[in-house]
Protein backbone atom coordinates (compact mmCIF):
# COMPACT_ATOMS: atom_id res chain seq x y z
CA UNK A 1 0.00 0.00 0.00
CA UNK A 2 2.72 2.36 0.65
CA UNK A 3 4.73 1.57 -2.08
CA UNK A 4 2.02 2.04 -4.21
CA UNK A 5 0.95 5.40 -2.67
CA UNK A 6 4.96 6.62 -3.40
CA UNK A 7 5.06 5.65 -6.85
CA UNK A 8 2.05 7.48 -7.84
CA UNK A 9 3.33 10.62 -5.80
CA UNK A 10 6.81 10.28 -7.97
CA UNK A 11 4.08 9.82 -10.94
CA UNK A 12 2.29 13.35 -9.74
CA UNK A 13 5.61 15.37 -9.37
CA UNK A 14 7.10 14.48 -12.59
CA UNK A 15 4.16 15.12 -14.34
CA UNK A 16 3.59 18.60 -12.44
CA UNK A 17 7.28 18.92 -14.01
CA UNK A 18 6.73 17.79 -16.92
CA UNK A 19 3.18 19.92 -17.46
CA UNK A 20 4.61 22.90 -18.08
CA UNK A 21 6.81 21.78 -20.90
CA UNK A 22 3.92 19.15 -23.26
CA UNK A 23 0.61 22.05 -22.25
CA UNK A 24 1.12 25.39 -21.55
CA UNK A 25 -2.20 25.45 -20.39
CA UNK A 26 -2.20 27.54 -17.52
CA UNK A 27 0.61 30.10 -19.15
CA UNK A 28 -0.81 33.79 -19.06
CA UNK A 29 0.45 34.36 -22.42
CA UNK A 30 0.70 30.94 -24.15
CA UNK A 31 3.51 30.66 -26.87
CA UNK A 32 1.60 29.76 -29.29
CA UNK A 33 -0.06 33.41 -29.37
CA UNK A 34 -3.70 31.57 -28.27
CA UNK A 35 -6.50 33.92 -26.24
CA UNK A 36 -7.45 32.04 -23.51
CA UNK A 37 -10.61 33.41 -23.28
CA UNK A 38 -11.21 33.29 -27.17
CA UNK A 39 -14.00 30.83 -26.36
CA UNK A 40 -15.99 33.53 -24.11
CA UNK A 41 -18.75 35.32 -24.43
CA UNK A 42 -18.39 39.24 -25.50
CA UNK A 43 -20.85 42.11 -25.20
CA UNK A 44 -20.23 43.15 -28.93
CA UNK A 45 -20.77 39.43 -30.36
CA UNK A 46 -24.36 38.86 -27.60
CA UNK A 47 -25.81 41.93 -29.20
CA UNK A 48 -25.37 40.15 -32.53
CA UNK A 49 -27.14 37.32 -31.95
CA UNK A 50 -30.13 38.92 -29.58
CA UNK A 51 -30.89 42.69 -28.97
CA UNK A 52 -30.84 41.56 -25.01
CA UNK A 53 -28.39 40.12 -23.32
CA UNK A 54 -29.28 37.89 -20.69
CA UNK A 55 -28.42 34.87 -18.37
CA UNK A 56 -28.89 33.16 -15.01
CA UNK A 57 -29.39 34.51 -12.01
CA UNK A 58 -28.75 33.19 -8.21
CA UNK A 59 -32.06 35.55 -6.63
CA UNK A 60 -35.47 34.45 -7.40
CA UNK A 61 -36.45 37.77 -9.09
CA UNK A 62 -36.43 36.01 -12.95
CA UNK A 63 -36.58 39.71 -14.63
CA UNK A 64 -32.94 40.16 -12.76
CA UNK A 65 -31.89 37.82 -15.09
CA UNK A 66 -31.74 40.39 -18.05
CA UNK A 67 -28.18 42.34 -17.85
CA UNK A 68 -29.01 44.57 -20.54
CA UNK A 69 -31.44 45.51 -22.64
CA UNK A 70 -30.68 48.62 -24.50
CA UNK A 71 -34.14 48.56 -25.91
CA UNK A 72 -35.09 50.51 -22.41
CA UNK A 73 -33.48 53.81 -24.26
CA UNK A 74 -35.99 53.50 -27.37
CA UNK A 75 -38.77 53.27 -25.10
CA UNK A 76 -37.54 56.14 -23.47
CA UNK A 77 -37.43 57.79 -26.92
CA UNK A 78 -41.19 57.46 -27.29
CA UNK A 79 -42.43 57.77 -24.33
CA UNK A 80 -40.50 61.58 -23.93
CA UNK A 81 -39.84 62.46 -27.73
CA UNK A 82 -42.77 60.70 -29.69
CA UNK A 83 -45.83 60.57 -27.02
CA UNK A 84 -46.06 63.96 -25.40
CA UNK A 85 -46.21 65.27 -29.76
CA UNK A 86 -49.10 62.87 -30.45
CA UNK A 87 -51.21 63.60 -27.56
CA UNK A 88 -51.29 67.09 -28.03
CA UNK A 89 -52.03 66.73 -31.61
CA UNK A 90 -54.75 64.40 -30.80
CA UNK A 91 -56.05 66.26 -28.21
CA UNK A 92 -55.44 69.91 -29.31
CA UNK A 93 -56.47 68.86 -32.60
CA UNK A 94 -59.86 67.61 -31.99
CA UNK A 95 -61.03 70.88 -29.59
CA UNK A 96 -59.81 73.31 -32.50
CA UNK A 97 -61.67 70.93 -34.59
CA UNK A 98 -64.81 71.08 -32.51
CA UNK A 99 -64.28 74.64 -32.00
CA UNK A 100 -64.01 75.56 -35.58
CA UNK A 101 -67.50 73.27 -36.41
CA UNK A 102 -69.31 75.73 -33.17
CA UNK A 103 -68.02 78.99 -34.64
CA UNK A 104 -68.87 78.50 -38.13
CA UNK A 105 -72.12 76.15 -38.31
CA UNK A 106 -73.01 76.67 -34.61
CA UNK A 107 -75.26 74.63 -32.41
CA UNK A 108 -77.65 72.11 -33.88
CA UNK A 109 -80.77 74.03 -32.75
CA UNK A 110 -84.13 72.70 -32.22
CA UNK A 111 -86.95 73.42 -35.04
CA UNK A 112 -90.23 74.48 -34.60
CA UNK A 113 -91.74 71.38 -35.10
CA UNK A 114 -89.62 69.58 -32.78
CA UNK A 115 -91.61 70.53 -30.06
CA UNK A 116 -94.91 69.01 -28.85
CA UNK A 117 -94.53 69.17 -24.84
CA UNK A 118 -95.21 65.48 -25.07
CA UNK A 119 -91.79 63.42 -23.97
CA UNK A 120 -90.63 59.64 -24.63
CA UNK A 121 -88.32 57.64 -22.53
CA UNK A 122 -85.41 57.18 -24.58
CA UNK A 123 -83.19 55.85 -22.03
CA UNK A 124 -84.17 53.95 -18.66
CA UNK A 125 -82.63 54.64 -15.25
CA UNK A 126 -80.33 51.59 -15.39
CA UNK A 127 -79.11 52.59 -18.93
CA UNK A 128 -78.47 56.16 -17.52
CA UNK A 129 -76.22 54.91 -14.43
CA UNK A 130 -74.29 52.58 -17.15
CA UNK A 131 -73.65 55.78 -18.76
CA UNK A 132 -72.35 57.86 -16.16
CA UNK A 133 -70.82 55.52 -14.20
CA UNK A 134 -68.78 54.71 -17.20
CA UNK A 135 -68.53 58.26 -17.92
CA UNK A 136 -66.98 59.12 -14.46
CA UNK A 137 -64.95 56.99 -14.45
CA UNK A 138 -63.45 58.11 -18.42
CA UNK A 139 -62.85 61.80 -17.31
CA UNK A 140 -61.09 60.67 -14.06
CA UNK A 141 -58.96 58.15 -16.04
CA UNK A 142 -58.35 60.41 -19.01
CA UNK A 143 -57.36 62.98 -17.02
CA UNK A 144 -54.98 60.88 -14.62
CA UNK A 145 -53.94 59.22 -18.06
CA UNK A 146 -53.23 62.20 -19.57
CA UNK A 147 -51.17 63.18 -15.97
CA UNK A 148 -48.26 61.18 -16.48
CA UNK A 149 -47.49 62.58 -19.93
CA UNK A 150 -48.42 65.87 -19.53
CA UNK A 151 -48.41 66.52 -15.40
CA UNK A 152 -44.57 67.26 -15.28
CA UNK A 153 -44.50 69.39 -18.23
CA UNK A 154 -47.95 71.64 -17.70
CA UNK A 155 -48.89 71.32 -13.74
CA UNK A 156 -46.02 70.84 -11.66
CA UNK A 157 -44.39 74.13 -12.50
CA UNK A 158 -47.36 75.73 -11.50
CA UNK A 159 -47.61 74.02 -7.72
CA UNK A 160 -44.12 72.91 -7.53
CA UNK A 161 -42.63 69.14 -7.30
CA UNK A 162 -44.20 67.86 -3.75
CA UNK A 163 -47.81 68.63 -4.53
CA UNK A 164 -47.44 67.40 -7.78
CA UNK A 165 -46.04 64.46 -6.63
CA UNK A 166 -48.65 64.08 -3.66
CA UNK A 167 -51.43 64.66 -6.57
CA UNK A 168 -49.98 62.17 -9.21
CA UNK A 169 -49.35 59.55 -6.27
CA UNK A 170 -53.47 59.82 -6.23
CA UNK A 171 -53.75 59.67 -9.49
CA UNK A 172 -51.62 56.91 -9.77
CA UNK A 173 -54.38 55.05 -7.05
CA UNK A 174 -57.72 56.45 -8.95
CA UNK A 175 -55.96 55.08 -12.15
CA UNK A 176 -55.21 51.70 -10.78
CA UNK A 177 -58.83 51.28 -9.01
CA UNK A 178 -60.81 53.22 -11.52
CA UNK A 179 -60.23 51.12 -14.41
CA UNK A 180 -62.58 48.33 -12.55
CA UNK A 181 -66.10 50.08 -12.61
CA UNK A 182 -65.01 51.83 -16.33
CA UNK A 183 -64.45 47.82 -17.29
CA UNK A 184 -67.91 46.74 -15.74
CA UNK A 185 -69.52 49.87 -17.17
CA UNK A 186 -68.07 48.78 -20.98
CA UNK A 187 -69.96 45.41 -19.93
CA UNK A 188 -72.97 46.67 -19.39
CA UNK A 189 -73.08 49.23 -22.13
CA UNK A 190 -72.75 45.74 -24.42
CA UNK A 191 -75.64 43.91 -22.07
CA UNK A 192 -77.74 47.02 -23.00
CA UNK A 193 -76.67 48.49 -26.33
CA UNK A 194 -75.45 46.05 -28.22
CA UNK A 195 -78.56 44.82 -30.30
CA UNK A 196 -79.60 48.79 -30.96
CA UNK A 197 -76.23 49.60 -32.40
CA UNK A 198 -75.68 46.34 -35.33
CA UNK A 199 -75.14 48.29 -38.37
CA UNK A 200 -77.67 48.09 -41.10
CA UNK A 201 -78.70 49.89 -43.94
CA UNK A 202 -80.37 52.55 -42.46
CA UNK A 203 -77.11 53.86 -41.41
CA UNK A 204 -75.86 53.86 -44.98
CA UNK A 205 -78.23 56.14 -45.99
CA UNK A 206 -77.68 58.13 -43.27
CA UNK A 207 -73.91 58.48 -43.48
CA UNK A 208 -75.03 59.38 -46.90
CA UNK A 209 -77.00 62.59 -46.33
CA UNK A 210 -74.92 63.51 -43.78
CA UNK A 211 -76.58 63.01 -40.44
CA UNK A 212 -78.44 65.37 -41.45
CA UNK A 213 -76.23 68.30 -40.98
CA UNK A 214 -76.19 70.12 -44.19
CA UNK A 215 -79.55 69.48 -44.56
CA UNK A 216 -83.15 70.35 -44.06
CA UNK A 217 -84.55 67.17 -43.16
CA UNK A 218 -82.97 64.69 -41.14
CA UNK A 219 -82.76 60.93 -42.31
CA UNK A 220 -84.56 58.23 -41.04
CA UNK A 221 -83.09 57.15 -38.18
CA UNK A 222 -83.58 53.42 -35.48
CA UNK A 223 -82.87 54.08 -32.04
CA UNK A 224 -79.60 54.65 -32.65
CA UNK A 225 -78.20 56.91 -35.72
CA UNK A 226 -74.94 55.20 -37.78
CA UNK A 227 -72.99 58.39 -35.70
CA UNK A 228 -74.14 57.08 -32.60
CA UNK A 229 -73.24 54.02 -33.57
CA UNK A 230 -69.51 54.92 -34.35
CA UNK A 231 -69.82 56.15 -31.44
CA UNK A 232 -70.84 53.01 -29.35
CA UNK A 233 -67.99 50.56 -31.54
CA UNK A 234 -65.57 53.34 -30.65
CA UNK A 235 -66.15 53.21 -26.55
CA UNK A 236 -66.62 49.44 -26.71
CA UNK A 237 -62.81 48.73 -29.17
CA UNK A 238 -61.12 51.55 -27.92
CA UNK A 239 -62.78 50.89 -24.11
CA UNK A 240 -62.15 46.77 -24.51
CA UNK A 241 -58.25 47.39 -26.03
CA UNK A 242 -57.18 50.11 -22.98
CA UNK A 243 -58.76 47.42 -20.71
CA UNK A 244 -56.56 44.37 -21.85
CA UNK A 245 -53.36 46.79 -22.27
CA UNK A 246 -54.12 48.12 -18.99
CA UNK A 247 -55.00 45.04 -17.01
CA UNK A 248 -51.49 44.04 -18.65
CA UNK A 249 -49.44 46.71 -17.08
CA UNK A 250 -51.47 46.62 -13.41
CA UNK A 251 -50.19 43.28 -13.57
CA UNK A 252 -46.41 43.83 -14.40
CA UNK A 253 -44.43 41.05 -15.74
CA UNK A 254 -47.15 38.45 -15.15
CA UNK A 255 -47.71 37.66 -18.96
CA UNK A 256 -45.05 39.98 -20.31
CA UNK A 257 -40.95 40.66 -20.36
CA UNK A 258 -39.49 43.66 -20.44
CA UNK A 259 -40.38 43.87 -24.29
CA UNK A 260 -43.86 43.19 -24.01
CA UNK A 261 -44.10 45.53 -21.46
CA UNK A 262 -42.66 48.61 -23.15
CA UNK A 263 -44.59 47.73 -25.91
CA UNK A 264 -48.42 47.04 -23.91
CA UNK A 265 -47.51 50.40 -22.23
CA UNK A 266 -47.16 52.64 -25.63
CA UNK A 267 -50.27 50.91 -26.65
CA UNK A 268 -51.93 52.08 -23.91
CA UNK A 269 -50.77 55.78 -24.51
CA UNK A 270 -51.19 56.19 -28.30
CA UNK A 271 -54.92 54.08 -27.90
CA UNK A 272 -55.47 56.23 -25.06
CA UNK A 273 -55.20 59.77 -26.66
CA UNK A 274 -56.81 58.63 -29.46
CA UNK A 275 -60.01 57.55 -27.32
CA UNK A 276 -59.78 61.05 -25.21
CA UNK A 277 -59.85 62.88 -28.69
CA UNK A 278 -62.86 60.76 -29.88
CA UNK A 279 -64.57 61.02 -26.55
CA UNK A 280 -64.40 65.38 -27.12
CA UNK A 281 -66.17 64.93 -29.86
CA UNK A 282 -69.01 63.06 -28.07
CA UNK A 283 -69.25 65.04 -24.92
CA UNK A 284 -69.48 68.44 -27.68
CA UNK A 285 -72.30 66.53 -29.12
CA UNK A 286 -74.26 65.61 -26.67
CA UNK A 287 -73.88 69.03 -24.83
CA UNK A 288 -72.65 72.13 -26.70
CA UNK A 289 -73.07 71.35 -30.11
CA UNK A 290 -76.94 70.07 -29.73
CA UNK A 291 -79.80 71.58 -28.55
CA UNK A 292 -81.90 68.97 -26.23
CA UNK A 293 -79.69 65.65 -27.02
CA UNK A 294 -78.20 65.99 -23.22
CA UNK A 295 -81.79 65.50 -21.55
CA UNK A 296 -81.77 61.83 -23.49
CA UNK A 297 -79.07 61.48 -20.75
CA UNK A 298 -80.11 63.95 -17.82
CA UNK A 299 -83.53 63.01 -17.36
CA UNK A 300 -83.71 59.97 -20.45
CA UNK A 301 -86.73 61.57 -21.58
CA UNK A 302 -86.85 63.43 -24.80
CA UNK A 303 -89.68 65.48 -26.72
CA UNK A 304 -91.77 62.83 -28.72
CA UNK A 305 -91.95 65.61 -31.87
CA UNK A 306 -87.63 65.68 -31.72
CA UNK A 307 -87.64 61.53 -31.59
CA UNK A 308 -89.66 61.56 -34.40
CA UNK A 309 -87.65 64.00 -36.38
CA UNK A 310 -84.52 62.25 -35.36
CA UNK A 311 -85.35 58.52 -34.93
CA UNK A 312 -88.36 57.73 -36.44
CA UNK A 313 -87.89 54.49 -36.76
CA UNK A 314 -87.28 54.11 -33.50
CA UNK A 315 -90.45 56.36 -32.38
CA UNK A 316 -92.52 54.17 -34.82
CA UNK A 317 -91.76 50.82 -33.50
CA UNK A 318 -92.62 52.26 -29.58
CA UNK A 319 -95.68 53.29 -30.65
CA UNK A 320 -96.17 49.76 -32.24
CA UNK A 321 -95.33 47.92 -28.89
CA UNK A 322 -97.94 50.06 -27.15
CA UNK A 323 -100.46 50.14 -29.61
CA UNK A 324 -100.71 46.23 -30.37
CA UNK A 325 -102.02 44.38 -27.59
CA UNK A 326 -101.47 43.75 -24.08
CA UNK A 327 -98.21 43.10 -23.61
CA UNK A 328 -96.08 44.90 -20.82
CA UNK A 329 -93.80 47.81 -23.35
CA UNK A 330 -90.24 47.69 -22.63
CA UNK A 331 -89.97 51.26 -22.68
CA UNK A 332 -93.31 52.80 -22.12
CA UNK A 333 -94.33 56.22 -23.07
CA UNK A 334 -94.75 58.09 -19.72
CA UNK A 335 -97.95 59.53 -18.62
CA UNK A 336 -98.51 63.16 -19.86
CA UNK B 1 -15.42 66.76 -10.52
CA UNK B 2 -14.66 63.16 -11.06
CA UNK B 3 -17.10 60.91 -13.23
CA UNK B 4 -18.20 57.78 -11.20
CA UNK B 5 -18.35 54.71 -13.07
CA UNK B 6 -18.26 51.00 -12.61
CA UNK B 7 -16.68 48.74 -14.54
CA UNK B 8 -16.82 44.89 -14.00
CA UNK B 9 -13.94 42.73 -15.44
CA UNK B 10 -15.65 40.12 -16.93
CA UNK B 11 -12.46 37.94 -17.22
CA UNK B 12 -12.06 38.63 -13.34
CA UNK B 13 -15.40 37.99 -11.86
CA UNK B 14 -15.69 34.99 -10.25
CA UNK B 15 -19.50 34.68 -9.71
CA UNK B 16 -18.71 34.70 -5.87
CA UNK B 17 -21.70 37.21 -5.42
CA UNK B 18 -19.67 39.01 -2.15
CA UNK B 19 -20.75 42.32 -4.34
CA UNK B 20 -24.38 41.55 -3.45
CA UNK B 21 -24.09 40.92 0.02
CA UNK B 22 -21.95 43.55 1.06
CA UNK B 23 -24.54 45.82 -0.82
CA UNK B 24 -27.40 44.31 0.94
CA UNK B 25 -25.32 44.41 4.50
CA UNK B 26 -24.08 48.13 4.02
CA UNK B 27 -27.38 49.82 3.27
CA UNK B 28 -29.38 47.27 4.88
CA UNK B 29 -31.82 46.82 1.60
CA UNK B 30 -35.02 45.59 2.24
CA UNK B 31 -35.89 41.69 1.64
CA UNK B 32 -36.58 40.91 -1.83
CA UNK B 33 -34.36 44.08 -3.10
CA UNK B 34 -31.14 43.77 -5.14
CA UNK B 35 -29.49 46.78 -5.52
CA UNK B 36 -26.30 45.15 -7.36
CA UNK B 37 -26.92 41.42 -8.91
CA UNK B 38 -24.47 38.65 -10.66
CA UNK B 39 -25.71 37.94 -13.85
CA UNK B 40 -24.20 34.40 -15.35
CA UNK B 41 -24.20 33.92 -19.34
CA UNK B 42 -23.87 30.92 -20.94
CA UNK B 43 -23.95 29.09 -17.84
CA UNK B 44 -21.51 25.76 -17.84
CA UNK B 45 -19.82 26.10 -21.37
CA UNK B 46 -16.56 26.99 -21.87
CA UNK B 47 -17.55 30.28 -22.47
CA UNK B 48 -18.99 31.40 -19.74
CA UNK B 49 -18.59 34.57 -18.10
CA UNK B 50 -20.14 36.25 -14.91
CA UNK B 51 -21.00 40.31 -14.47
CA UNK B 52 -21.70 42.16 -11.48
CA UNK B 53 -24.49 45.08 -12.94
CA UNK B 54 -26.16 47.10 -10.69
CA UNK B 55 -27.20 50.97 -11.62
CA UNK B 56 -24.40 52.16 -14.05
CA UNK B 57 -25.11 56.00 -13.40
CA UNK B 58 -26.11 56.57 -17.34
CA UNK B 59 -25.00 59.80 -19.19
CA UNK B 60 -28.32 61.48 -20.01
CA UNK B 61 -29.99 58.79 -18.05
CA UNK B 62 -33.24 57.04 -19.34
CA UNK B 63 -34.82 56.38 -16.33
CA UNK B 64 -34.99 60.03 -15.09
CA UNK B 65 -36.48 60.86 -18.57
CA UNK B 66 -38.98 59.05 -18.25
CA UNK B 67 -39.89 59.68 -14.82
CA UNK B 68 -43.90 61.71 -14.44
CA UNK B 69 -42.80 63.77 -11.27
CA UNK B 70 -38.70 63.72 -12.46
CA UNK B 71 -37.48 62.38 -8.99
CA UNK B 72 -34.25 61.96 -10.34
CA UNK B 73 -31.28 64.39 -10.42
CA UNK B 74 -27.66 63.72 -11.08
CA UNK B 75 -24.91 64.40 -8.28
CA UNK B 76 -21.70 66.63 -9.54
CA UNK B 77 -20.08 62.96 -9.58
CA UNK B 78 -22.06 62.23 -12.24
CA UNK B 79 -23.63 59.86 -9.65
CA UNK B 80 -27.54 59.21 -11.09
CA UNK B 81 -29.99 60.19 -7.33
CA UNK B 82 -33.51 60.44 -6.55
CA UNK B 83 -35.79 60.81 -4.11
CA UNK B 84 -38.05 58.62 -2.69
CA UNK B 85 -40.37 61.34 -1.36
CA UNK B 86 -41.25 62.69 -5.08
CA UNK B 87 -41.19 58.96 -6.54
CA UNK B 88 -44.52 57.26 -6.96
CA UNK B 89 -44.08 53.91 -8.09
CA UNK B 90 -45.10 53.80 -11.38
CA UNK B 91 -42.57 51.60 -12.58
CA UNK B 92 -41.65 53.45 -15.43
CA UNK B 93 -37.73 53.67 -14.73
CA UNK B 94 -37.74 50.09 -14.71
CA UNK B 95 -39.16 49.88 -17.97
CA UNK B 96 -36.64 52.51 -19.39
CA UNK B 97 -33.41 51.26 -17.35
CA UNK B 98 -31.08 48.99 -19.58
CA UNK B 99 -29.35 47.29 -17.16
CA UNK B 100 -32.61 46.60 -15.14
CA UNK B 101 -31.34 48.59 -11.95
CA UNK B 102 -34.68 50.27 -10.23
CA UNK B 103 -35.85 47.67 -7.47
CA UNK B 104 -39.27 47.65 -5.67
CA UNK B 105 -40.28 46.52 -2.25
CA UNK B 106 -43.33 44.70 -3.53
CA UNK B 107 -44.56 43.03 -6.87
CA UNK B 108 -46.63 45.64 -8.17
CA UNK B 109 -49.63 44.87 -8.99
CA UNK B 110 -52.45 47.52 -8.96
CA UNK B 111 -49.70 49.88 -8.61
CA UNK B 112 -48.49 48.81 -5.66
CA UNK B 113 -44.82 48.93 -6.38
CA UNK B 114 -43.64 51.13 -3.28
CA UNK B 115 -41.09 53.34 -3.55
CA UNK B 116 -38.38 53.04 -6.14
CA UNK B 117 -34.97 51.70 -4.63
CA UNK B 118 -31.65 51.46 -6.63
CA UNK B 119 -27.63 51.66 -6.18
CA UNK B 120 -27.05 55.17 -4.82
CA UNK B 121 -23.23 54.40 -6.05
CA UNK B 122 -22.78 54.80 -2.24
CA UNK B 123 -23.81 58.11 -2.01
CA UNK B 124 -27.37 57.93 -0.28
CA UNK B 125 -29.87 60.99 -1.49
CA UNK B 126 -31.46 64.15 -1.28
CA UNK B 127 -31.24 64.58 2.66
CA UNK B 128 -28.29 65.74 4.36
CA UNK B 129 -25.12 63.64 3.89
CA UNK B 130 -24.76 60.93 6.91
CA UNK B 131 -28.28 61.78 8.79
CA UNK B 132 -30.49 59.19 10.32
CA UNK B 133 -33.22 60.16 7.88
CA UNK B 134 -30.68 59.30 4.67
CA UNK B 135 -29.58 56.21 5.76
CA UNK B 136 -33.18 54.92 6.55
CA UNK B 137 -33.85 55.68 2.78
CA UNK B 138 -31.22 55.53 1.08
CA UNK B 139 -28.92 54.08 2.97
CA UNK B 140 -24.92 54.28 3.66
CA UNK B 141 -23.40 57.43 1.98
CA UNK B 142 -19.79 56.19 1.82
CA UNK B 143 -18.72 58.66 -0.50
CA UNK B 144 -19.31 61.89 1.66
CA UNK B 145 -17.16 59.85 3.92
CA UNK B 146 -14.58 59.73 1.38
CA UNK B 147 -14.52 56.04 0.71
CA UNK B 148 -15.69 54.19 -2.95
CA UNK B 149 -18.54 52.01 -3.44
CA UNK B 150 -18.27 48.82 -1.00
CA UNK B 151 -19.33 46.45 -3.34
CA UNK B 152 -16.29 47.60 -5.64
CA UNK B 153 -13.78 47.90 -2.65
CA UNK B 154 -14.34 44.33 -1.23
CA UNK B 155 -14.08 42.62 -4.32
CA UNK B 156 -11.91 39.50 -4.01
CA UNK B 157 -10.20 39.48 -7.37
CA UNK B 158 -10.81 43.14 -7.71
CA UNK B 159 -12.90 42.38 -10.98
CA UNK B 160 -15.03 44.78 -10.39
CA UNK B 161 -14.36 49.05 -10.39
CA UNK B 162 -15.77 52.26 -9.32
CA UNK B 163 -14.30 55.57 -9.43
CA UNK B 164 -13.48 58.39 -11.55
CA UNK B 165 -13.95 57.22 -15.58
CA UNK B 166 -10.68 57.97 -16.58
CA UNK B 167 -8.65 56.13 -13.52
CA UNK B 168 -10.63 52.82 -13.93
CA UNK B 169 -10.53 52.79 -17.85
CA UNK B 170 -6.64 53.25 -17.51
CA UNK B 171 -6.27 50.36 -14.30
CA UNK B 172 -8.67 48.05 -16.98
CA UNK B 173 -6.22 49.03 -20.13
CA UNK B 174 -3.36 47.73 -18.12
CA UNK B 175 -4.77 44.95 -17.65
CA UNK B 176 -5.59 43.97 -20.77
CA UNK B 177 -2.25 44.43 -22.38
CA UNK B 178 -0.48 42.96 -19.68
CA UNK B 179 -2.22 39.63 -19.97
CA UNK B 180 -3.34 40.05 -23.67
CA UNK B 181 -6.98 40.16 -24.00
CA UNK B 182 -10.05 41.57 -22.51
CA UNK B 183 -13.74 41.10 -23.49
CA UNK B 184 -14.31 44.90 -22.44
CA UNK B 185 -16.41 47.10 -20.55
CA UNK B 186 -19.48 45.93 -20.15
CA UNK B 187 -22.34 47.86 -20.34
CA UNK B 188 -20.59 51.28 -21.07
CA UNK B 189 -22.08 51.64 -24.73
CA UNK B 190 -25.37 51.54 -23.31
CA UNK B 191 -24.48 53.70 -20.46
CA UNK B 192 -22.57 56.16 -21.79
CA UNK B 193 -22.20 55.68 -25.49
CA UNK B 194 -18.60 55.38 -25.31
CA UNK B 195 -16.18 52.17 -24.24
CA UNK B 196 -12.56 51.90 -22.94
CA UNK B 197 -10.54 52.14 -25.84
CA UNK B 198 -7.40 49.70 -26.20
Amino acid sequence: MKTGLTIRALALVAAMMLAPLSAPLFAQQSPSGKNPTADSVNEEALFKQSPKIAGRITIPDGKAAVLEQPQGREWRGFHEGWMPWIGAFAILGMIILLGAFYFTKGRVMLEQNEHSGRKILRFNTFERFTHWMTATCFIILALTGLNYIFGKRLLMPLIGPDAFSAITQWSKYAHNFLAWPFIIGLCFMMAVWLADNIPNRVDWVWLKAGGGFFGDRHPSAGRFNAGQKIVFWVVIVGGLLMSMSGILLLFPFAALDINGMQTIQGIHAVIGVLFIAAMLAHIYIGSLGMEGAYDAMGSGEVDLAWASAHHDLWVEEQQAKTASGPQVPSRPLPAE
Amino acid sequence: MARMKFLCDSDRCIECNACVTACKNEHEVPWGINRRRVVTIADGTPGERSISMACMHCTDAPCAAVCPTNCFYTTADAVVLHSKDLCIGCGYCFYACPFGAPQYPRVGNFGSRGKMDKCTYCSGGPEADLSEAEYVKYGANRLAEGKLPLCAEMCSTKALLAGDSDIIAQIYKERVIKRGYGSGAWGWKTAYRETVAI
